[in-house]
């Protein structure tokens, strides 16, 4: 408040004046003293589910109204649920400020286009748009697809229009959105899971069988030890984070390890800084120090991981390179990288763990080299701050300890993305903590449905339920599909699970073409499309920088500000002839064409693609599910109508389908079989409901099915949804698009909608909504019992044998009958059984993981092995590697995040959430900020080989320089959330500066770890 | 026993008396500062509940944004970088009205019923009787209220009282994830206090404690801070906050002589204009323009 001193006199002597007056007795007549009204009494109350990061946090929305004909909804305001059993009421700022992203001045309400070389949006009908973008996408598909690959196998692939989709819809335009594109032979998609956890699926899944987190936010809270590393839960899963702070409240200790002292540390018992881009060195010395220390929870180590295999004699480590690598094509042949087998195709092993090829000694020997003092010197880590996590981490090999890790995008966008995990993977093995409460490899997902949208295989070379899309070469037929999908059991008596894929991928097909999916036709397998390499984001924007991609349609998803160097994102997009783009908000993707200063210099007119604008509806708009980190799929409801003319993102994907399959009746074209034949069974076809979706999701019998032990009765009955995909049969008398969602709309009706928060034990809520697989809670939980079925530890017992079969408060992640004398392993998609410490051949960069520096180091060696700096299997396009930096001209590791007051870059369009962080900013240490004369506040510019950005400088203690291999390294922090449209201050694209090149095995970009330059701009 | 803001206790420069015959329970909201991961959503809920949208400002360097309290901003976070002895800490405080026992604004409101407080604690401020002086923004002990530049009237946090009053807690204490902020009987959150802060002094904070200044009669917002020795250090968070003794005059024993004051000013005012006409204001003018240039 700024009054001058006579202004003072002046309130000063009317206050003074109107006290007295009422002190003489003129009272007001009633001095109103009520509180405000009640503004919800007889509000709509609608339960929702927040669509921003995948805690999947319950919403109360209230809309004007009763629900009556005769009022028009609008949801007035918004707040947690606190029946949920993760949030429990809670939202955190992105959250609690939805209300201004439903009523955002940035949502879409018409259908637009922008003509080639104009400047501005055209309001048009839907009619129209929709006419003119089957076109545009009939053209360039008959011109484009290739039906027959030169070997004369079906191939039905058409590479010359990319598709992205949308990983925060629901699983039902998921899933209708595979329906079509790959009916039209698109091979070119990816949700954003590409950019965000690609490299979690891989090494998860590589490592336990699964590619998703293991245990479940509120589990989080069983832990002894919260490790948080290669994430930020505090700010970019803030309600999530409850849990951890609630292990905290019940004694657990909390270390934070992270390139900067983050709103995480800000709680943690500790904080330990680390050189962006060496976390594998880390690691590497807590696996060291666990064995050198004999932290090992042997019983496990021994009972459920591949210690004791035996490792091909082939196989080896030197310099650097494992064996195979050939360095012509830049790719390791893996041949060598498994176990030796017995003649019955059984793994050999030595259990006593003496063979100088079994696992556990060749993982010995590779981690040696990663002792205190490299890892101090490599990741600039101080040592007390390392032996600190080593000991709490390595307290949790007892039986009756437990620890956890919470990372994200920390460990998977680098080129080492996937290996990250997989170390940490190997310590949590090495622990005993796979399958325990409390314990896992928490992978916190980032959308709020990316881990539906990866479930549901939108992703180039995967289909639903994680099945792989055929590759022309590998998989020409079904019956080569079928063989080389299907693995054997490597030891006997192990469940295998995956050795059920025929009955998965049949019932797939069926559910794609219907009828016209017979025994005969293969189950129309030729109509799929085959790819021939992986068209990841990266492969595709390249294609286009060369101009071999025409069209690129968007859902949802905003490429210009996500994918990595956007000067070049924004040449690739100007080479395109059309793009469409669906979604509720306005981005930067569909204006990549016009003019914004600095901010996006090109010139419209030079600019020929045609760009169309769908408005589509937001979370509170529609019903559907997503799936949150830990699996749960939940149902919400529609709140209000959508704005305007936007429509559901299924009605759009619907009407473009039926207006392309019109052209092909009417005019023929290049192989249409594919598009005339999918199944499209929809009571109202231009609108198939988020009900009709979800229960093909679940799946339904197409045939009564005997039982096989009684023929007089049946195990289901004709048109009945099935209970689970035990049902499931690879004869085409079932149908199910998600074989691992089956379960999720059965007989009984809508299992993701259940509301039951009854804690089971152990904070489990088996009641609530659904969780993939078999609504397990916990996955591999069978490891949580010693061999003989018993709990490692008595307090944390969720599941035991009883004698007869498993049971207890979670869905037990075995076969239920399996007496633990069965010798039956409890990670039961794996042939072997067993968690592998031991990759195998599963990713393409090692069995082990190994240290390699960043593309852009700032060491510029790699101290382990000089010869070998980088991976050696990194897939970089030439146009790329010529705009990679160096360290003399850009000295600093740039690394990007998140902010916990915006979600990517939605927020920046919600007013509430732009008030709370209104402008971009990096974060620089004191000694660099000293070096450059830069004092905080100032306007600084940061830059890489591949462009600047401008910002405010955050000048600050919590980014420390760090002592690296003799020299010092300066960390820059660049948040991550802005852009032009937007109702914050405008900014630069902050993914103007990390380099497109990523994870060995997903191809995530690596905007972790990169080399970038800092000046202080005078005079601004 | 409710913990719903039925009956009011005192009221501004009102001589009333409260009604004594119900007794709802004393309220209070407790925070953490020790799990507080200043993540804003408080700020977001409070803004969002009672429709309050700031104006997009600027980054001045630092997390702290809108940058202070205002009309349009009840609730802000208070980030501050602490190293001692090579220990960094990031000590974060939400700030906002503290609903203090013997709250200063109250005492120092002249307009009858701008401000009430009520029995369960809640402090609040009634626009419509607002006259705009701002002597409840220097009554403060602890700087909260703000003057709108719109409407000239004072605002501040007002525990959510229309979310209290039907059963409900304030919506920033509903929001917060970590539960850094909790609301309930005072009584109550002092119980959870102690335990909060035998936690702390298990971690190895020696000088953990509850923030609930007696110089103010205590307050109905209490910090747990890792601190307590030290509460400046958590962005000026006042050691001992007291009613300033210029209002604790203005309001006490020189209030009748005021009365008398202003009687006999207004019949000197009378005169003054009925025999020498009105003063002219060009001095006004030319005051104010040379403290804009200090």
């Amino acid at each position: 408040m700024q009054l001058s001193r006579r202004q003072f006199m002046k309130v000063g002597a009317g206050g003074l004046a109107a006290s007295s007056v009422a002190a003489l007795g003129f009272l007001p007549a009633t001095a109103l003293a009520e509180v405000r009204q009640f503004k919800l009494a007889h509000a709509k109350e609608i339960r929702n589910t927040c669509p921003y990061c995948s805690v999947g946090c319950g919403l109360l929305m209230y809309s004007l109204g009763d629900g009556a004909k005769n009022a028009k909804a609008e949801i007035v305001h918004i707040e947690g649920d606190p029946d949920h059993p993760v949030s429990r009421g809670s939202l955190c700022p992105k959250g609690a400020g939805l209300l201004d992203f439903v009523h955002s001045p940035n949502r879409l309400k018409y259908p637009e286009v922008r003509e080639a070389g104009s400047s501005q949006w055209k309001r048009i009908s839907w009619h129209e748009a929709v006419a003119r973008i089957a076109r545009h996408v009939k053209d360039d598909r008959d011109a484009n697809v290739v039906a027959k690959n030169d070997q004369g196998v079906t191939v039905n692939r058409w590479t010359s229009t990319a598709m992205l989709t949308a990983s925060a819809s629901s699983n039902e335009t998921g899933i209708l959105t595979q329906k079509f594109m790959r009916s039209l032979g698109i091979v070119g998609t990816d949700a954003q899971a590409r950019v965000c956890h690609g490299p979690t699926v891989s090494a998860l899944a590589s490592t336990f069988g699964r590619g998703a987190m293991t245990n479940t936010w509120v589990d989080i809270s069983n832990a002894d030890f919260v490790l948080v590393m290669g994430g930020n839960p505090a700010e970019a899963h803030p309600v999530g984070f409850k849990w951890a702070v609630e292990a905290k409240k019940r004694g657990a200790r909390l270390v934070v390890v992270d390139p900067r002292f983050n709103r995480s540390a800000a709680v943690a018992d500790e904080y330990v800084p680390i050189r962006a881009g060496s976390d594998i060195v880390f690691l590497g010395g807590i696996i060291n120090w666990l064995i050198a220390n004999d932290r090992i929870q042997w019983e496990y180590v021994k009972a459920y991981t591949n210690a004791s295999y035996l490792v091909d004699e082939g196989f080896g480590f030197e310099d650097g390179l494992f064996s195979g690598f050939d360095q012509g094509k830049g790719q390791y042949d893996r041949k060598t990288w498994n176990y030796q087998f017995d003649e019955a195709g059984n793994a050999r092993t030595d259990p006593t763990l003496q063979h100088p090829r079994c696992v556990w000694n060749l993982m010995k020997a590779h981690y040696a080299r990663y002792t205190p003092d490299v890892v101090t010197d490599l990741t600039g880590s101080p040592k007390d701050g390392f032996l600190t996590v080593c000991r709490y981490l390595g307290e949790t090999s007892a039986r009756d300890k437990v620890g956890t890790i919470l990372y994200a995008l920390g460990w998977t966008q680098h080129t080492v993305g996937a290996q990250n995990i997989r170390t940490m993977a190997m310590i949590q093995l090495l622990l005993g903590n796979i399958g325990m409460p409390g314990g896992g490899v928490n992978a916190l997902r980032g959308h709020s449905n990316i881990q539906g949208l990866s479930d549901l295989g939108l992703l180039s070379t995967s289909l639903p339920g994680y099945l792989t899309l055929p590759n022309e070469k590998a998989h020409p037929t079904f019956a080569e599909y079928v063989a080389k999908t299907t693995p054997k059991a490597q030891q006997p008596g192990q469940l295998n699970f995956w050795g059920n894929t025929p009955k998965f991928f049949v019932s797939l097909l069926k559910w794609f073409w219907g009828d016209a999916a017979t025994k005969a036709n293969d189950w129309g397998y030729d109509w799929l499309p085959k790819w021939d390499k992986m068209y990841d984001v990266l492969q595709v924007m390249d294609l286009m920088h060369n101009g071999k991609v025409n069209g690129m349609i968007v859902q949802g998803f905003n490429p210009l500000t996500s994918f990595p160097d956007a000067r070049k994102t924004v040449a690739s997009f100007s080479k395109l002839k059309y793009m469409v783009v669906i979604d509720p908000i306005a981005t930067e993707t569909a204006s990549f064409w016009r003019n914004h200063g600095e901010f996006n210099d090109v010139d419209p007119a030079a600019i020929k693609t045609e760009v169309f604008r769908l408005p589509s509806t937001c979370f509170a708009e529609e019903d559907g599910a997503i799936v949150n980190s830990a699996r749960w799929l939940q149902w919400h409801y529609k709140g209000a109508q959508a704005p305007g003319e936007a429509k559901t993102d299924q009605e759009i994907i619907a009407e473009l389908f039926l207006a392309i399959r019109d052209l092909y009746r009417k005019e023929g074209g290049k192989a249409p079989e594919p598009i005339l034949n999918l199944s499209w069974p929809y009571r109202k076809p231009e609108e198939p409901t988020p009900e009709e979706l979800a229960k093909e999701l679940n799946g339904r019998a197409l045939a009564d099915i005997p039982d096989p032990k009684d023929p007089t009765k049946f195990l289901i009955r004709k048109g009945e949804q099935i209970p689970g995909f035990a049902l499931l049969q690879d004869d085409g008398s079932t149908m199910s698009a998600c074989w691992i969602f089956a379960g999720c709309w059965t007989q009984a009706g809508n299992q993701m909608a259940r509301r039951d928060n009854t804690d089971a034990g152990l904070g489990n809520t088996p009641g609530w909504a659904w969780a993939w697989p078999a609504n397990r809670r916990i996955i591999y939980n069978r490891a949580s019992c010693d061999p003989a079925g018993k709990p490692w530890d008595p307090k944390r017992a969720l599941i035991a044998w009883n004698g007869e079969r498993w049971g207890g408060a979670d869905v037990p992640d075995f076969k239920i009958d399996a007496a633990p004398s069965s010798g039956m392993n409890p990670f039961i998609m794996n042939p072997e059984g067993v968690g592998r410490l031991f990759a195998t051949d599963k990713l393409v960069d090692g069995p082990f993981p190994e240290h390699y520096e960043p593309m852009e180091s700032p060491l510029g060696t790699n101290p382990l092995h000089p010869k070998v700096v980088t991976s050696p299997a990194v897939r970089i396009f030439k146009a790329d590697r010529e705009r990679l930096g160096t360290r003399d001209q850009f000295p600093y590791v740039g690394t990007t995040y998140r902010l916990t007051e915006h979600f990517q870059f939605w927020t920046k369009s919600v007013a509430l959430n732009a008030i709370a962080q209104p402008e971009q900013f990096v974060e620089i240490g004191e000694a660099l900020a000293a070096e450059k004369g830069i004092r905080t506040g100032d306007s600084v510019r940061v830059s890489s080989k591949r462009g600047f950005i401008k910002a405010k400088a955050v000048v600050t203690k919590r980014v420390k320089a760090l002592k690296v291999s003799g020299q010092t390294v300066h960390q820059v922090g660049i948040p991550l959330h802005w852009g032009w449209e937007t109702v914050a201050r405008k900014g630069f694209l902050s993914n103007t500066l990390p380099p497109a090149v990523g994870d060995c095995n997903t191809q995530t970009p690596e905007y972790k770890a990169f080399l970038v330059n800092v000046e202080k701009i005078v005079g601004a | 026993m409710t913990l719903q803001s039925l009956d009011i206790k005192q009221r501004s420069a009102s001589p009333t008396t409260a009604p004594e015959a119900r007794n709802p329970t004393e309220i209070a909201q407790l925070i953490d500062v020790s799990v507080c991961i200043g993540c804003k959503a408080c700020q977001v809920a409070c803004s969002e509940w009672n429709e309050l949208r700031a104006d997009v400002g600027t980054c001045v360097g630092v997390y702290d944004n809108p940058t202070d309290l205002s009309s349009q901003a009840w609730t802000v976070m208070r980030f501050a970088e602490v190293e001692e002895n090579g220990k960094l800490e990031w000590l974060i405080r939400k700030d906002g009205c503290m609903h203090c026992t013997e709250p200063g604004c109250l005492k120092a409101c002249p307009s009858p019923g701008a401000i009430v407080q009520f029995k369960n604690g809640i402090v609040d401020f009634h626009q419509e009787n607002c006259i705009g002086c701002g002597y409840c923004v220097s009554g403060c002990p602890f700087n909260v209220p703000r003057l709108s530049p719109k409407d000239g009237k004072a605002y501040k946090c007002n525990m959510c009282s229309d979310r209290v009053a039907v059963g409900l807690e304030p919506a920033c204490v509903k929001t917060c994830p970590t539960g850094a902020i909790q609301f309930g009987s005072k009584e109550d959150m002092k119980e959870v206090a102690a335990a909060r802060v035998a936690d702390l002094k298990s971690r190895g904070y020696r000088n953990a404690g509850l923030y609930d200044p007696p110089g103010v009669g205590g307050t109905h917002t209490m910090y747990v801070l890792h601190h307590a020795d030290t509460p400046e250090q958590y962005s000026g968070l006042p050691a001992d906050p007291a009613i300033s003794t210029a209002v604790g005059l203005w309001k006490g024993p020189l209030k009748p002589l005021a009365t008398v004051g202003l009687a006999a000013a207004g019949l000197f005012g009378f005169f003054h204009y009925t025999t020498v006409g009105p003063n002219r204001a060009d001095g006004d003018t030319h005051e104010t323009h040379e403290e804009d240039r200090s």
